[in-house]
């Protein structure tokens, strides 16, 4: 039930990205970070106060630390970039191409400040296209955690997971959804709550508004499922196949370009498992605006009465 | 507008510029300070004098074209921009509001007048070298001035664009780099050293005049020294303070990106005056 989620705000996901950063570096001296002026913005800066031996100030050059990343990953450490989701992927995507993926190199990649949640800094600095270009590379693994939680404890599996690893985290502060003993297998989604009626998919910051709608729902006798994908890539297969089998209706929300996010890549899971009714939430082929956090959300409709209104419609289609 | 290159009219607005720049972070509670206030004599000399451009008609083909590459010192230019008359000047303390045409980063969908939209570094100096070659194609005087950080210089593209201007002979583009010696994490020689400078630009082909970015009346001379050297491009690497005016701003990293509070905002309009 969605009710029992009481969804405390907790701390920024990038907060607890930082914090798990000096956890796996006092356990392993192989782990080292690279940063492009934005340490204390991403909170790689708790790392090197600890490490500095181990921290590699690169400037104002995503794409020299993204290759810099690459040859200390090919050379056996445990190898974190990080940077503003917009920069790291933007301007380090070739370097990313072809130094990681191509290459087979296992870089962990992070990217904060992603979405528009960062509010009034504006579209230069959001990541709407950031999902879409980590998930393009091949064989990369992409994780996006919906809280402090499940960050922390994703971070430092991913600091071991076989290949490249692309993290996208957030700006602000986040409800936590986790109690401290939840376990998050890397590529496994998870269900947070039963449902009959519908399903929300969702990654990221909107998994919590979608716990908020499928409470409003509750309300008015609908019973709708929620799932965090908090694996994009590879995709849970199997949670999604049996959310459309047993709820014949889904609905994706992401704070991300609709056409080209997690969406997209949940439809073609759905397509050829056991096709039903989709519906998308997401931003529609806009770049965003400044404006404070919770006003951007509301403009670019990414909070629960909005998720609320497309389950309303995915449901009236499933009605048919 | 009213145009002049008087010198004490000029820092009279320079003045008007700090406290509007003060003025707006502060009523947006974000934003950054330090580089608005180190770049103040710079936008100032060219929009009130050196620059050739009417805000009553900012299509104007052969106007000069200004890039702030740096775009996070966007209350600068809106300052500029609201004294010589583009944009309404009641609307600055709007700053990163929600459908404030004054957005975070300059953004060329609320404000057309804009030549570019900015915010992510290392990308304005090659955007002006096309302005600057469309120029010439089109046998105009147009003269384009792109404004960098120094911890902007350290992205790669910025030497590609400097090697492209000196073998292509660009000598319609002038660059002025901001040198307030602090970044966003802290000093630039702490990050990543960027000296020597003007042995550097040199090294690519560039004519580089140094000058105190706080003086206008150098400024103007080398603005003067850019537009009469041909066959080069021209970099201005100006020596400014981060934070200039504001005692507790000034030199203070701390000042890159966080607004003043309210008692902050008084100290400092009562120190410019
Ligand atoms: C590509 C890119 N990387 C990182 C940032 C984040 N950022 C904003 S300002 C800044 C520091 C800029 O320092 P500098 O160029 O010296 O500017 P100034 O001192 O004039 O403010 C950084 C790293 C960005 N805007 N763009
Ligand atoms: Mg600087």
């Amino acid at each position: 039930m969605a009710a029992k989620y009481e969804l405390k705000l907790g701390a920024a996901t990038r907060e607890a990205f930082g914090k798990a950063l000096v956890e796996l570096g006092k356990a392993d001296e192989n782990v080292v970070v690279c940063d492009a002026d934005l340490s204390k913005s991403t909170f790689t800066h708790l790392f090197g106060k600890e490490f500095p031996n181990r921290f590699f100030s690169c400037g104002i050059a995503e794409a020299n630390m993204v290759s810099i990343g690459a040859g200390l990953a090919s050379s056996g450490k445990v190898a974190f970039v990080a940077s503003f989701s917009a920069f790291v992927l933007n301007k380090g995507f070739e370097q990313l191409r072809v130094n990681v993926a191509y290459s087979g190199v296992p870089l962990k990649v992070v990217g904060t400040h992603s979405g528009i949640s960062i509010g009034e800094d504006g579209p230069s600095q959001m990541s709407v296209e950031d999902i879409s270009l980590a998930c393009s590379l091949a064989g990369f693994t992409v994780i996006s955690p919906a809280d402090e939680v499940a960050m922390f404890s994703l971070v430092k599996q991913a600091a071991y997971h076989p290949g490249a690893v692309f993290i996208r985290a957030g700006r602000v502060k986040v409800p936590v959804i986790y109690g401290p003993e939840q376990k998050f297998e890397i590529g496994k989604g998870i269900q947070l709550t039963e449902g009959t009626d519908l399903t929300f998919i969702s990654t990221g910051l909107m998994v919590a508004e979608c716990l908020k709608a499928a409470a409003a729902l509750e309300a008015e006798g609908i019973s709708a499922r929620v799932i965090d994908l908090h694996t994009i890539k590879p995709i849970d297969r199997e949670i999604i196949a049996k959310a459309a089998a047993e709820t014949g209706c889904i609905v994706v929300a992401e704070e991300h370009l609709v056409d080209s996010g997690l969406g997209v890549r949940l439809a073609q899971v759905v397509a050829e498992t056991h096709p039903c009714v989709m519906e998308f939430h997401g931003i529609n082929n806009t770049y965003a605006e400044s404006g404070l956090p919770e006003e951007v959300l509301e403009k670019y409709k990414m909070t629960a009465a909005d998720v609320a209104d497309t389950a309303r419609k995915a449901l009236a289609r499933k009605k048919g | 507008m009213t145009r002049t290159s008087d010198l004490s009219e000029l820092q009279s607005i320079a003045r008007t510029v700090r406290r509007d720049i003060i003025e707006m972070i502060g009523a947006a509670k974000s934003g950054h300070p330090g580089g608005s206030l180190s770049a103040v004599e710079i936008l100032v000399t060219l929009y009130f004098d050196v620059m050739k451009h009417d805000p009553a008609n900012p299509t104007w083909p052969q106007r000069d074209r200004f890039i702030l590459s740096k775009g996070h010192a966007a209350p600068v230019l809106y300052s500029v921009m609201a004294e010589t008359g583009y944009t309404p000047k009641d609307q600055l303390n709007t700053l990163r509001r929600i459908g404030s045409i004054y957005q975070g980063h300059p953004d060329r969908r609320f404000i057309p007048a804009l030549e570019a939209s900015t915010g992510s570094l290392g990308v304005g100096l090659s955007l002006g070298l096309g302005m600057a070659e469309a120029a010439k194609l089109d046998k105009s005087p147009s003269r384009t001035y792109v404004v960098l950080g120094d911890g902007e210089i350290q992205e790669g593209q910025i030497w590609e664009a400097a090697m492209y201007a000196g073998f292509h002979k660009v000598d319609n583009i002038v660059a002025i780099l901001d040198n307030n010696r602090i970044q966003l994490d802290g000093w630039v020689k702490d990050i990543m050293a960027i000296e020597p400078l003007a042995e550097k630009w040199a090294a690519f082909g560039w004519h580089v005049i140094e000058v105190d970015g706080h003086d206008i009346v150098a400024l103007q001379a080398a603005f003067a020294e850019a537009e009469a050297t041909k066959g080069k491009p021209s970099i201005l690497i100006a020596h400014t303070v981060k934070g200039k005016g504001v005692s507790f701003m000034e030199n203070n990293p701390k000042y890159h990106g966080v607004a003043p509070t309210k008692e902050e905002v008084e100290l400092a309009l009562k120190e410019i005056g």
